[in-house]
């Protein structure tokens, strides 16, 4: 069977696999999918009494919206920061914690992948139509851009996946990856636009001579905030150019990721 | 008929880790270095499956038998050679595989039946068809974990079964549940000989093997020893296996103070004949020889039989019955029987323990422990649970119309 007929076979089981995911995610606790929606939100009130208080980050006023609000600022950038970082980490595990499958059933294992970055999607628009609703009572008109707003979060699953099919075989053979990707994040967190506003690296690039603006815009992840801040905070249509950008990576990761995860999935059966 | 599997010139081979080589700065390290010793699980093996077929492979443990069934499930890949398979295949190799604990029996259904590769659709009509089969229609929107081991792993075969596959392959898994779920198991199974599927089981049952499948291959050290029809495979391999053994009842344990040894130990049957194998209900005798070295007073023979799992079945002395002579002369040989006119044990392998002590039983002369093995087939009374029959007879009025 070709691997193509494989995956459209394939197609039930990862929804149902998503369906376990999400589901069993927060079975038996109280507030249930509510803490899907808190962890963000104490995460935006504790940067926001740091930043905006204590730290006076005054951020950009939305062209044309005219939005100044430092939280939804912040909540434009982080959102989609989770979305990269719960992939990641969720990618990691998901062949480790489902040894038991892949030993005793045959199935395509990119299912196993697909799922968890499928059930994190889920979670992603819960967070994204909560945002959308708070940024409708902070008189953003929304609603026309939320196109926009799919096409943006395709191309970011896009390239969670190509990211996340790598990690998940490698972190097989070699577990160390987990903890390598654990401190990874938290420098990928600073490296992007989500808690400053891009004039602070503007500035910064002016006082040295380093070329410093063309090698932080090279990070795609700068440009997915970019972008995703232009639709959600600005009420614009994202400079095509990084659109462009994170496209190209995001395709050329996905067929990286299938590549690595075909060549390292032959043993699989036996390392997890 | 054409084939449903074929397995051409297939090899296998695993790694052996010595220390696992699971961090980038070993990996970096040791570069070219090679960590692992390379074990082949199998090969050369080379078989084909006929269509409708219902194949055995057997083997001792670790003879990669279960490693080829994974290959032909394509959970394992080789490193050599190549499987082919013709149609859906549904592996049961382990039951309940992917069951999610906190979830409902229901919702499990449907997940573990993708697992296993059916649809939707499938899964709604069959449904009831499941749940009735597992016999859990009151606990079926209780979560799994709740559930006991024999229901978890009912439900895991249920859906298992229900797959509907071209192909089933097995391994070890017929035997779960209690009777009734067995009896149904059966049922089902023949049911899909019925229908033409291919089924291919991995079994230690031999006498299940005997009657269920029509060809069997057996494999030794990862090569295929032997194929053929399921039965002479199977005598084949028994016979070999046992004669391996040590044959003269001189292994196990041993301890004692050595005034009189026990010198063998032998299992006959009613004509007298030194057996390994014996059926329920046959007269059997078990023989131990002894030869003294000093004068000894009041000696007392006495022996034990154990499962293969160290459970202690019986153990009878002459001590019990008040038999012992007054005296053993040095040099004295000779041996003492146990006559078992009707052997109630029933099937499996035993161990026979032999012992000679003084008659307060606080001097051991002789502790021969498990030295002899052998084995219990079907027979008359022909039942399968247990260690023992009872001998008993069925009675009842409505049984009498039934005989």
């Amino acid at each position: 069977m070709t691997r193509l007929a494989e995956y459209a076979e394939a197609r039930e089981l990862t929804v149902n696999l998503m369906l376990r995911e999400l589901r069993g995610r927060y079975k038996r606790s109280a507030l249930g999918w509510t803490w899907s929606l808190l962890n963000p939100l104490s995460t935006v009130i504790t940067f926001s009494i740091v930043f905006a208080f204590f730290l006076k980050i005054d951020p950009p006023v939305g062209h044309p919206s005219g939005l100044h609000n430092f939280s939804m600022f912040l909540l434009c950038g982080l959102l989609p920061f989770n979305y990269l970082s719960n992939g990641m980490n969720g990618a990691l595990d998901s062949l480790l914690s489902n040894s038991n499958l892949i030993r005793k059933v045959y199935f395509p294992r990119e299912v196993l992948v697909v799922s968890t970055i499928g059930a994190l999607l889920v979670t992603f628009f819960v967070e994204l139509g909560v945002l959308c609703v708070i940024l409708l009572l902070f008189g953003n008109m929304i609603l026309p851009w939320i196109p926009v707003l799919l096409v943006l979060v395709a191309i970011q699953t896009v390239f969670v996946l190509g990211i996340g099919l790598m990690l998940s075989v490698f972190n097989v053979y070699f577990r160390d990856v987990k903890h390598f990707i654990g401190i990874s994040l938290q420098a990928l967190f600073y490296s992007a636009p989500i808690v400053y506003p891009m004039k602070f690296v503007e500035d910064a690039a002016t006082r040295t001579s380093f070329p410093l603006l063309r090698v932080y815009t090279l990070n795609p992840l700068v440009r997915f905030i970019d972008a995703y801040r232009a639709v959600l905070y600005d009420l614009r249509f994202p400079a095509f150019s990084d659109v462009a950008y994170v496209t190209v990576w995001a395709f050329g990761l996905l067929a990286l990721g299938l590549y690595v995860f075909h060549r390292l999935d032959r043993r699989l059966a036996e390392e997890v | 008929m054409s084939s449903a599997i074929v397995v051409d010139d297939v090899s296998k081979q695993y790694r052996l880790y010595h220390e696992r080589n699971q961090s980038l700065k070993a990996a970096i390290m040791r570069r070219a270095r090679v960590k692992y010793e390379e074990f082949w699980a199998l090969r050369d093996v080379s078989l084909e499956v006929p269509e409708g077929a219902t194949y055995a492979l057997i083997g001792e443990n670790g003879s990669g038998k279960s490693t080829l069934l994974k290959c032909m499930a394509h959970i394992l890949r080789p490193e050599n050679g190549r499987i082919e398979t013709k149609g859906k295949i549904s592996a049961l190799l382990e039951l309940g595989a992917g069951f999610h604990p906190e979830l409902t029996g229901r919702e499990n259904i449907f997940l573990n039946g993708s697992i296993l590769g059916m649809t939707k659709k499938q899964l709604n009509q069959r449904f009831d068809e499941i749940v009735d089969f597992a016999g859990l229609e009151h606990f079926i929107d209780t979560p799994v974990k709740n559930y006991s081991s024999g229901m978890y792993v009912r439900l895991g075969f249920s859906v298992a079964i229900n797959v509907d596959p071209d192909i089933l392959l097995i391994d070890e898994v017929l035997a779960v549940g209690d009777a009734e779920f067995q009896r149904k198991c059966l049922e089902k199974f023949d049911d899909f000989r019925a229908a033409g599927k291919t089924i291919v089981i991995v079994s230690h049952a031999l006498e299940s093997v005997r009657n269920l499948c029509d060809t069997a291959g057996w494999l030794e050290h990862g090569v295929l020893r032997r194929l053929g029809p399921a039965s002479d495979v199977i005598d084949e391999y028994l016979t070999e296996s046992h004669t391996e053994r040590a044959a003269d009842g001189t292994h196990g344990a041993r301890w004692g103070t050595g005034e009189v040894r026990v010198e063998k130990v032998e299992v006959l049957d009613a004509s007298g004949e030194p057996v390994k194998r014996v059926r329920t209900g046959d007269t059997v005798v078990f023989r131990f020889h002894y030869k003294s070295n000093t004068l000894i007073s009041k000696p007392v023979w006495g022996m034990a039989l154990y499962t293969l799992d160290g459970v202690w079945v019986t153990g009878p002395s002459t001590r019990e019955v008040g038999l012992f002579p007054d005296r053993l002369e040095s040099g004295a040989e000779g041996w003492v029987d146990l006559r078992v006119d009707r052997l109630l044990l029933l099937p499996g392998t035993y161990d026979v323990s032999a012992s000679m002590f003084n008659i307060t039983g606080a001097q051991v002369y002789d502790m021969r422990h498990r030295a002899f093995r052998f084995d219990v087939e079907f027979g008359d009374p022909h039942e399968e649970y247990g260690f023992v029959s009872l001998g008993g007879t069925w009675e009842g009025d409505i049984l009498d119309g039934a005989r």
